[in-house]
């Protein structure tokens, strides 16, 4: 056994092809960084003053646990503490709650002298080991309620501690488990229905109740058409009513719950990021300001961009959270659509490999954590770049890999790369 | 579970949503020109517009305080090149030091000011914004906003109008409504009626390109907001009467304060040694000599200083004798040298003048042995059971002169003086161990009463209208100015107005008899009819309070005046030519020939050391 590991050295075990593209997109964030801290006083890229020094260290630190996660510690041993280290998570996330300075308006940063870091970037982490620890066991059935029941728990609690430390932002991440669910056996309904009732729920606000009432008479009624007309059987007609009439009920109380949860569930300033996505309000100078000095600095740059360090949008701070969330319009801005382009093919790219490696994997455990690990990638990159694009509510989480903070490129490489080993360990012993 | 299908589910969606990404930012990057056409670098600014301040005028339209122009300049540091530091130095008229410590501390904090545009120089008047003006294209960075000053055109009433300053962080604290650079009201008028002068600012809001050029209305000014300017004040103050008063109180420590009876109106309120009107206009540079004088000026004594009224109060005694039926006008006490309050001979002195006097004659001479009579037979007023409940009754009496209390003038910080209450002697001397020889003293206005100016001024007022007065207060009505409507209303004091002419008489003799021992004949002014009373009231920090009070003419009175004059001796020393002379300024016109000395006299000397 020995021996063969050895014969099936690092060039074929590892997939070299995530971690090139990893790579990529730490350099690219960081060059993108000092542009986007660039003053009229030139600094060094490694001045530690700046954002930029500072992730230069951040991404050293990256490195070296690569290579301990790639290198040291045996991978099966993520498996085997999965319940311990999701339990122990889940106790930070509450306790920062109440051990923890108010940053703008959110209880999620633990500050331990000068180190800051957010246990619901862990989070992320064990969450995905536990659900693939859960749902690799053999005797898992998807569509055992029970099974179903635990493995949306181990989601929706973590998901429910973060909305209640005011990080609603990280807790949308949490939806992306689904996609995992999905593959594992959830019935595609249920992304159907979920898709439809964030439609729903945005229809009751840009409209009004009762348009949505119409469109759910509407849909029922050609479920039924649709259904009735293709069984005979009783048993399975009595069935499609009865879910039909759930849906319906569902549907309904969602249209009223929508309009409580918008005026008086929500803060102000979400509700205010909502409306100027969906166009309701015109605030240029609060929330609709950020999107708009954001489209406008990515809209400027155009086919080939204004040149590296030209933009002057970002750096000049008229966008703000510049060098973190909205990292991408420096990119935008400097390096203009193909810049751009290249950045979401990367990101594509690696979610592919990350599902095309999942899916050849022999462990179910390695199967699932690998949808966990691309679900998560997915959920960042579409709600990070569709805010900077006024496609998405402005919701403070990072680019992957890509924007400034030490706590958010350890966690998002930690959890890449314990996928690598998991991938490479596969490979080395069949 | 095997399931490719899925996956290849999972990578469509995957595709499709990236697919969205790329069209939206290929339509915004490269289809949509409108993310373009102002330029490569478009950028919002909003320029703040502030409002004028309201103005202050005076009784009769005279501008008080008006607003002068000046420039404030701002920089934003990270558009700064090339600095020509000295040029800057020069055009803004300040040193090069002050520019090199500026830019270095722009360069120190540089990632914390950003992009931001920050207050590079304050309070530029108009002929130096002129000469950087012309200049401002050689310093890119740098631009001028408009603001206001205070101007004042006319040097009266410094304490009175009060100063406006920038406001700090603990008052931001308080007032959200506020924001960094703004001004507000700190003291006096400016203070008191912030709410009206401010006005609310406004801003437009322009596209610029990163060198500050071409600036474009953005959405052709759909979401600017126009600044509305603070509302003009019109106040009760006659600006010549005040200036007046003020040379006339040059050198000496009190107040003088003078109302109009038929209104409340006041004329005139000089709080003396009090601020130039040079001082409010640059107050911070003013401020921390002012604060540490010994003499006070920041303080506005005619509502903020408290002191026993002396003699003056006498006819308030006087009165509430009248009224209970203790006191008739034409009773007569003796007086030798005072009057003998206690068994074994203890004195309440007095001056030396004939024995006995009536009611009249002991106004007039102001006697004090008269008046320990007066107030001995109301606190032993057998109707009452006992001293407290004559006492109790008595303050009742006094307090609806307005004493003791505040009036509820328009005026901040006034005091409300003192009328000990007789739980204040229950406890100072015992239930039932306190009788009228132990509170002798108040029968001349001595011992703990406390009283303002305003408040001594208020009681001349109520002496000219024989019997009421109205609340004193300097701001009139006038468009979108309202005032308390409690200003309208008569104020009635409990001694019935019949018996105010029997104590007036005397307060006339006083002034207008001579021979007779008048104690104030150096108020006469022929024709003017002026009514008045002097006091002498004992202060502890070394030499006698001069006080006087008076009305004129007698029929139909235009002005009420008190005058109390710190360790100035007696009433007829100071306060009464003080008085006399505003008196005769504000019915006259001008001081006669006779009196142009005393004029002179008054003016030029100095009791301050």
């Amino acid at each position: 056994m020995q021996e063969q590991a050895l014969d099936r050295g690092l060039k074929k075990t590892v997939d070299w092809r995530l971690i090139v593209i990893y790579l990529a997109l730490v350099l690219f964030g960081w060059i993108n960084i000092y542009a986007a801290v660039q003053s009229g006083e030139p600094s060094s890229i490694f001045d530690l003053s700046c954002n930029a020094g500072k992730q230069a260290l951040w991404i050293v630190g990256a490195v070296i646990l690569s290579a301990l996660l790639l290198f040291v510690i045996n991978p099966y041993f993520w498996e085997s503490i999965s319940i311990p280290a999701y339990l122990v998570v889940l106790l930070l996330l509450i306790l920062v709650i109440f051990f923890s300075n108010n940053v703008k308006g959110s209880h999620s940063w633990f500050e331990l002298g000068p180190v800051k870091f957010q246990p619901a970037e862990l989070s992320k982490i064990t969450t995905s080991l536990l659900l693939a620890s859960v749902l690799s066991k053999p005797n898992f059935k998807m569509n055992n309620w029970k099974h179903f029941l635990l493995a949306a728990l181990i989601v929706l609690v973590p998901m429910l501690v973060i909305v209640a430390e005011s990080e609603t932002g990280s807790a949308l991440v949490y939806v992306g488990f689904i996609f995992a669910l999905y593959r594992e056996g959830l019935s595609g309904w249920i992304l159907v229905l979920l898709g439809m009732a964030v439609l729903l729920f945005v229809l009751t606000i840009i409209t009004h109740w009762w348009v949505s009432l119409i469109v759910i008479g509407v849909c029922a009624l050609l479920y039924l058409v649709h259904f009735l007309r293709r069984t005979s059987s009783l048993r399975l007609r009595r069935r499609v009513v009865r879910n039909g009439l759930i849906t319906a009920a569902a549907a309904v109380s969602l249209v009223f719950a929508a309009d409580l949860l918008f005026n008086k569930v929500l803060k102000d300033y979400q509700r205010e990021r909502i409306e100027v996505v969906l166009g309701m309000k015109k605030d240029l100078k609060g929330v609709g300001y950020n999107v708009h000095q954001s489209l406008i600095a990515i809209g400027s740059g155009g086919v080939f961009g204004k040149g590296y360090l030209k933009g002057t949008q970002t750096a000049f701070g008229f966008v703000p959270e510049q060098s973190t969330d909205f990292i991408f319009c420096t990119v935008g801005e400097e390096w203009g659509f193909v810049g751009t382009l290249f950045v979401i093919v990367l990101y594509g790219l690696m979610i592919f490999w990350i599902v095309r490696d999942a899916e050849k994997a022999r462990s179910a455990f390695t199967r699932v954590y690998g949808y966990c690990v691309a679900s998560c990638l997915f959920m960042h990159l579409f709600i990070n770049i569709g805010m900077t694009l006024g496609l998405m509510p402005v919701i403070g989480i990072p680019l992957p890999f890509f924007s400034y903070g030490g706590s958010s490129l350890w966690a998002f490489t930690a959890m890449l790369f314990i996928f690598i080993a998991l991938d490479r360990q596969e490979k080395k012993y069949f | 579970m095997e399931n490719d299908n899925r996956s290849t589910k999972l990578l469509i969606g995957l595709a499709v949503v990236l697919l969205v990404l790329l069209g939206r930012l290929f339509y915004v990057q490269i289809i949509n020109e409108s993310y373009k056409t102002d330029a490569d670098n478009n950028s919002m600014t909003y320029e703040m517009i502030y409002p004028p301040r309201g103005v202050i005028y005076d009784r009769n339209g005279k501008l008080l305080v008006g607003n002068k122009i000046c420039y404030e300049i701002l920089v934003t540091p990270r558009e700064v090149k090339d600095l020509d530091t000295a040029a800057l130095a020069q055009a803004l008229d300040t040193t090069l030091d002050f520019v090199r410590e500026r830019m270095a501390y722009y360069h120190d904090y540089r990632s914390r000011i950003g992009w931001r545009t920050l207050t590079f120089l304050k309070t530029v008047p108009s002929e130096t914004y002129m000469r950087f003006a012309e200049e401002q294209f050689r310093f890119p960075g740098f631009k001028a906003q408009v603001r206001t000053l205070r101007e004042y055109p006319f040097n009266a009433g410094g304490n009175l109008l009060g100063y406006i300053s920038e406001v700090s962080p603990e008052f931001l604290n308080d007032h959200p409504d506020y924001k960094p650079g703004d001004y507000y009201g700190r003291t006096g008028l400016e203070a008191a009626r912030e709410k009206e002068l401010r006005g609310s600012k406004g801003w437009h809001i322009y596209q610029q390109d990163s060198r500050g050029r071409q600036k474009n209305s953005y959405h052709d000014g759909e979401y600017d907001v126009e600044a509305v300017p603070g509302k003009d004040i019109t106040t009760t103050i006659d600006a010549y009467l005040q200036q007046y008063g003020q040379q006339l109180m040059a050198g000496k420590k009190g107040s003088l304060v003078a109302i109009e009876p038929s209104t409340g109106e006041i004329l005139t309120m000089v709080s003396s040694p009090g601020i130039d009107v040079e001082v409010l206009a640059d107050f911070g540079k003013h401020y921390s000599v002012l604060s540490k004088d010994k003499n006070k000026p920041l303080y506005n004594r005619a509502v903020s200083a408290s002191y026993p009224p002396g003699s003056v109060f006498k006819l308030v005694n006087g009165l509430v004798g009248l009224e209970d039926g203790v006191l008739q006008p034409w009773m007569q006490y003796p007086c030798y040298n005072g009057y003998v309050y206690t068994s074994s001979g203890r004195k309440l002195g007095c001056h030396t003048h004939r024995s006995p006097l009536n009611l009249e004659d002991a106004v007039m001479m102001s006697c004090n042995g008269y008046f320990c009579y007066v107030f001995k037979s109301i606190l032993e007023n057998p109707k009452y059971k006992s001293t407290e409940e004559a006492y109790n009754h008595w303050r009742e009496m006094v307090m609806s002169f307005g004493f003791g209390r505040k009036l509820g003038s328009d005026f901040p910080s006034e005091l409300s003086g003192n009328i000990p209450s007789a739980e204040f002697y229950n406890r100072y001397y015992k239930k039932g161990r306190w009788r009228f020889p132990t509170i002798v003293s108040l029968s001349i206005g001595q011992g703990e009463i406390l009283t303002t100016p305003l408040q001594i001024a208020n009681l001349a007022a109520i002496m000219a209208n024989r019997g009421y007065y109205y609340i004193p207060h300097v701001v009139k009505a006038s468009e979108g100015v309202e005032i308390d409507p409690l200003y309208y209303q008569k104020q009635y004091t409990l001694v019935d107005t019949l018996q105010f002419p029997k104590v007036i008489h005397g307060m006339w003799k006083a002034v207008n008899a001579f021979g007779e021992g008048g104690t104030a004949n150096v108020a006469h002014v022929p024709g003017l009819d002026i009514c008045g009373k002097t006091g002498t009231a004992q202060n502890p920090h070394g030499k006698d309070n001069s006080v006087f009070i008076c009305f004129a003419p007698r029929n139909n009175p235009k002005i009420a005046v008190a005058a109390y004059i710190e360790n100035a001796g007696f009433g007829a020393s100071w306060a009464c030519p003080i008085a006399s002379l505003l008196v005769e300024k504000y019915i006259n016109g001008e001081i006669s020939e006779g009196r142009r000395d005393l004029e002179r006299r008054v003016m030029t000397t100095k009791l301050i050391r």
